[in-house]
């Protein structure tokens, strides 16, 4: 599903230019659970906004779904991102003033769907992370796993390939991390492949195989004991 | 084009207005202002404009009147203080000699007393020739204007004014062919005419100007004259030759300025048309220039609001927008609010063009007169609106495109 060989990236930072990620290789196959762990600035929000198309790499080769991304431009990397990708931020990241249902129905809308359909499919996706009751709310009048459960609920809209969640029980505490991690495993049994960054040892514990970050390069990557018990 | 009829394209628009309230209003009431201004200000062009036409009336524009008055330089023998008396002969000389004299009306006026049956009053009474009515076009309501035959024969007719005729006959009297005595002598009324709205020459009745100089006992005297030039020639240069012969006639020093009195009326007009154009040039310059300026208000709020959005777009375009469907978004929504502002404009301009015209257009001392704006300027201005909303809302889109989404999204 993603393959990723000897991938390097640098931001220019003034004349001199800070080396992120310095040739990585991970390849991770369809219907995976994989979280990546690391320290802080060691690279895995650069890594997963690559993965994810909001930005580029310098070298190497990246393949989503067997198509290798090169020479992206910004329209192709928007249809790539509403057909095969959805995201989940730390930040929740859904807009202020649209209510929950809507802002679920946001991607199907540039999917080009009609208005009745959105509606009826966001409010099914609402109903699935147990938000139905809240599909008029905006998200001020909503905490934040609720938020958090309507951003869940609004990148498995298009139904992605990919998952892609940067710290997405970052801002909650730990029992409705719990429930957003409940919803995550579950969009993995249906079959999804699932990418998270997390800095909790017990939320990577829960996915099936942690990559760890040190410095720009990969140190470890192995299954969980979940994983290897099953 | 389907996304200009798609509901959320609009809902869009509407949503994003609704968040920004105040700034929508802010700039809505910029661009407002400026049609708001052109078209007020072109109607009320338009309203003093019609009044200065409704001013001159049926009046040839392009004519001069002149008389005589007392000279001011002692010439050929003649001491000055002479008064001048213009001759009929003058204008038959002016005739041959004035180069682009279309029509010369010699006239001759005089107070009366005018008598019927019970009723009197004192009218101002003119000897006219035919001419005249070519010149001054009579509103006749009955009747006719002198002819050549009254002229020939020095008949005792009159044409009466309106205000001759209710002040002397019963109500619903029909005025035609009954007598009225002016000054002892018995005249038949000819004609009725209305009282002109316009250039007011005090005329009461008008007879035979040939019956009226042997009436009054004038001889070879006239009151005064007005010339009209032809469509070619100029009404000021007419003037001048004009008097020139008559002051070569009467032995008046040429440079002498007071001898001879005159009114020209073509070039009063000109100066009101001058006034005119440069008033509506002043208009247009101030109600584009106001218009300009409300346009950029709304580009550069856009821009202030798309910077304000731009974690919002970063989101957006995460889940899929692409590039051009926010561009569109944006220049469409500028359009919009440059649209909306236009028509409100329209509206209210011409509201207070009503108002204009109920209060101040009403009336014969109204300052103006049907105040209006001609539909096909509103629709350019409607037009130049939509053309400059697109082009401003241009850089608010750019900018929202240009920012990555990276970026954007980082932005906290
Ligand atoms: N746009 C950028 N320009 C310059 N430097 C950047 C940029 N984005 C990230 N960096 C730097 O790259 C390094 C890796 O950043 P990244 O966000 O990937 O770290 P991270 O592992 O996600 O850290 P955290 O756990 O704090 O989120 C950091 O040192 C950061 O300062
Ligand atoms: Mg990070």
């Amino acid at each position: 599903m993603i393959k990723i060989e000897k991938l390097h990236k640098s931001y220019p930072i003034g004349k001199d230019s800070l080396h992120v990620l310095k040739g990585l290789d991970l390849h991770i196959k369809e219907g995976e659970f994989v979280s990546i762990m690391g320290s802080s600035g060691s690279g895995k929000s650069t890594l997963l906004n690559i993965v994810g198309l909001l930005d580029g790499h310098d070298e190497g080769n990246y393949f989503l779904n067997g198509q290798k991304i090169e020479n992206l431009d910004e329209k192709k990397a928007a249809i790539l991102r509403n057909k095969f990708l959805g995201f989940i931020f730390q930040s929740f990241n859904l807009i202020t003033y649209k209510t929950a249902v809507e802002n679920v129905s946001l991607p199907l809308y540039y999917q080009g769907m009609g208005r009745k359909e959105r509606q009826k499919i966001a409010l099914q996706y609402l109903e699935k992370v147990g938000l139905k009751d809240r599909a008029d709310h905006l998200p001020s009048e909503l905490s934040g796993g609720e938020k958090q459960r309507v951003a869940v609920a609004r990148a498995l809209a298009t139904k992605p390939k990919v998952i892609l969640a940067d710290e997405p029980t970052g801002a909650l505490d730990s029992i409705t991390s719990a429930s957003v991690m409940e919803l995550l495993k579950e969009i993995n049994r249906d079959g999804m492949t699932v990418f998270v960054i997390t800095h909790e040892e017990d939320i990577a514990e829960q996915t099936d195989r942690i990559v760890r970050l040190k410095d720009g390069v990969i140190i470890s990557d192995e299954l969980t004991a979940k994983k290897v018990n099953a | 084009m389907k996304f200009l009829f798609d509901k959320d394209t609009w809902q869009e628009i509407y949503s994003s207005i609704r968040k920004n309230k105040t700034r929508t209003g802010i700039t809505i009431i910029g661009v407002m202002w400026g049609i708001f201004l052109l078209v007020v200000l072109l109607g009320a062009a338009k309203g003093v404009e019609n009044n200065f036409n409704k001013l001159f009336g049926d009046f040839a524009t392009n004519s001069v009147f002149i008389w005589g008055q007392s000279t001011s330089k002692p010439f050929k023998g003649f001491q000055e203080g002479r008064q001048v008396a213009l001759k009929i002969d003058d204008i038959e000389k002016i005739k041959q000699e004035v180069k682009g004299v279309e029509l010369i009306a010699p006239r001759s006026q005089d107070g009366g007393l005018v008598i019927r049956k019970f009723q009197s009053g004192n009218f101002n009474i003119s000897g006219d020739f035919p001419v005249l009515d070519k010149i001054q076009n009579k509103d006749l309501i009955y009747g006719r204007f002198i002819n050549d035959n009254d002229i020939k024969e020095k008949k005792k007719v009159c044409v009466i004014e309106e205000e001759v005729y209710k002040q002397l006959f019963e109500k619903d009297e029909y005025p035609i062919g009954e007598l009225v005595n002016i000054n002892g002598i018995n005249y038949k009324v000819v004609g009725l005419f209305k009282e002109s709205q316009t250039i007011r020459l005090g005329d009461n009745i008008h007879i035979p100007f040939t019956t009226f100089q042997q009436v009054y006992n004038r001889g070879d005297n006239i009151s005064w004259m007005i010339i009209t030039g032809n469509a070619e020639s100029s009404i000021v240069q007419i003037e001048k030759d004009a008097k020139l012969i008559i002051k070569n006639l009467h032995k008046i020093h040429p440079e002498d300025k007071r001898a001879l009195g005159g009114i020209n009326l073509g070039d009063m007009f000109k100066k009101i048309t001058g006034f005119l154009i440069g008033m509506q040039f002043l208009t247009w310059f101030v109600g584009i220039a106001t218009l300009i300026a409300g346009v950029f208000a709304i580009g550069n709020i856009l821009l202030i609001t798309v910077k304000e959005r731009t974690k919002e777009i970063g989101i957006r375009r995460a889940l899929g927008a692409k590039p051009w469907e926010i561009k569109r978004q944006i220049m469409l929504e500028s359009v919009f609010l440059t649209s909306i502002a236009g028509a409100f404009g329209i509206i209210f301009g011409g509201l207070i063009l009503m108002l204009i015209d109920a209060t101040l257009g009403k009336g014969p001392d109204a300052a103006l007169t049907n105040p209006t704006v001609d539909i096909p300027i509103v629709l350019i201005a409607a037009l130049t609106l939509v053309v400059l909303g697109t082009l401003i809302g241009l850089i608010p889109a750019q900018t929202a495109v240009s920012i990555r989404p990276i970026e954007a999204l980082r932005e906290e």
